[in-house]
């Protein structure tokens, strides 16, 4: 099995391979949909299947499929709403209406071990949607889009309601927790049929003061579960990092991160839950590296100290953001790749001490997952 | 019959090439033309099966202003054009 990594971008799904050399150990092995906006990939592990999400603009989002690596992407179907009833009138923080369609596929992950077949898509407008046939059909999550607290969810990074975490819990395939940019963190124990958001402890400084703590209205920017200890769960939030113990009942901020803890990825070590990793930016208002510095947090230590990694990243002028799917960690635990706004694509094999350039100039990177083939 | 045209920036992603359909409203004739070439329907709808933001549809040189409902008449010798709308760059 050889490790490559997926990168999807505004032009483009660039796969990386293994080169061979150590001054140059990463190349690009194949392009798919030149031109095209990818905004997620998935492979499914448990069959080798591949999901690239576009959105063509002009055309819409348009969901492929690939068989397996280096087989050939068909279009298969595209997650899309139910008719709007007349009676909705939902607006969004301009007056606009909600639209009732798929505006970005900005999450995806695969159902559990004991589910083939089963995917989850999660988009803009804030929906959750899954498949039960490997994405020959899609059915939107009726209980949460209908949900009344869905209405009061508001933009985040977007100028509408987006989903972009879903997390299948290891130990049962009907646990699901998803974060909202903002909408907070929701659950599910019954495979989706009935939701919650009752948590504490995530609050955003930014709000009033009658909506700081309302688990409702929380920017989640990244939310991840590890998989050694689902219990511990990690978000990257638009005010800061927050850890639950809890399986995401209560959020404790994780606080004094040098040289910030705002940003928007967030990795968890596949076998130790107090290992994650983060890519700091100056807060809010600015989104750049500080002293365009750009630089990898990580703790051991469940939060309570931070290393800063550097060794191998740019660290004059470098103003790569590095956005909530642009980073993952492989299976082992050992290797780390991050893809930035500016094309900057980096690999480590050990960790994030010291990073390798593995491509320097791809189409502003949305996303990227380490793929074994 | 009327003839629908789909713009060749669609064909990249999906072959449609002209149709002559039957109908006397855009929503009818569009209808027609996605009976033949069903892949093409959601480039130019959306899940609403509302015209797409960024895909504008004129028929016979006007621009079509109905846009969720494409009620317009169109005459027997109608031209449709669906082509991308420059809003979306």
């Amino acid at each position: 099995m050889a490790l490559k990594i997926l990168a999807a971008t505004r032009k483009g799904l660039f796969t990386l391979a293994p080169n061979g050399t150590a001054s140059n150990p990463w190349r690009v092995e194949r392009t798919d949909f030149l031109a095209d906006n990818v905004s997620m990939v998935l492979a499914d592990p448990r069959d080798g299947k591949l999901f690239a999400a576009l959105d063509l603009g002009h055309f819409g989002v348009k969901m492929h499929t690939a068989s397996g690596y280096g087989a050939p992407f068909v279009e298969t179907a595209t997650p899309a709403y139910p008719p709007k009833p007349e009676e909705a009138n939902e607006v969004d923080m301009w007056g606009r209406p909600i639209p009732w369609s798929t505006v970005r596929v900005w999450g995806m992950e695969t159902g559990g071990a004991d589910e083939p077949g089963v995917i989850w898509c999660s988009t803009i407008p804030g929906a959750l949607f899954r498949s039960s046939d490997s994405g020959a059909t899609w059915e939107i999550v009726e209980s949460l889009w209908r949900h009344p607290k869905r209405v009061a969810w508001m933009g985040g990074g977007a100028d509408l309601p987006g989903m972009h975490s879903i997390c299948v819990d290891p130990r049962c395939s009907k646990t699901v927790r998803v974060g909202v940019s903002s909408g907070g963190v929701w659950m599910t124990r019954d495979g989706g049929a009935t939701w919650s958001n009752d948590n504490t402890g995530m609050w955003q400084d930014h709000a009033p003061e009658e909506f700081k703590f309302d688990p409702n209205g929380q920017d989640a920017h990244r939310l991840v579960q590890s998989p050694s200890n689902p219990d511990r769960m990690w978000i990257q939030h638009h005010n800061g990092i927050f850890r639950s113990d809890d399986g995401g009942s209560v959020w404790h901020e994780v606080l004094d991160v040098k040289p910030s803890s705002f940003g928007f990825a967030v990795s968890v070590h596949p076998k130790d839950p107090d290992t994650a990793w983060f890519v700091p930016e100056i807060k809010d208002e600015k989104r750049i590296p500080a002293g365009g510095e750009l630089v990898v947090t990580r703790t051991r230590d469940g939060g309570k100290t931070f290393d800063i990694l550097r060794r191998g990243l740019p660290q004059e002028h470098a103003y790569d953001i590095i956005y909530r799917h642009g980073m993952d960690v492989s299976a082992s635990g050992n290797d780390l790749v991050i893809g930035s706004t500016t094309g900057g694509l980096w690999v480590s094999a050990d960790q994030g001490d010291s990073w390798t350039e593995a491509a320097a100039r791809l189409p502003p990177v949305y996303a990227v997952r380490f793929m074994e083939v | 019959m009327p003839r629908v045209v789909f713009t060749p920036a669609m064909q990249r992603h999906v072959k449609c090439p002209p149709v002559d359909v039957a109908g006397t409203t855009v929503r009818e004739v569009l209808d027609a033309a996605f009976a033949i070439h069903p892949s093409a329907r959601s480039y130019v709808l959306d899940d609403q099966s509302h015209v797409r933001k960024h895909v504008s549809i004129f028929c016979d040189g006007r621009m079509v202003r109905d846009r969720t409902r494409l009620a317009e008449a169109v005459s027997d010798d109608s031209q449709i054009l669906i082509v991308p709308a420059l809003s979306g760059g």
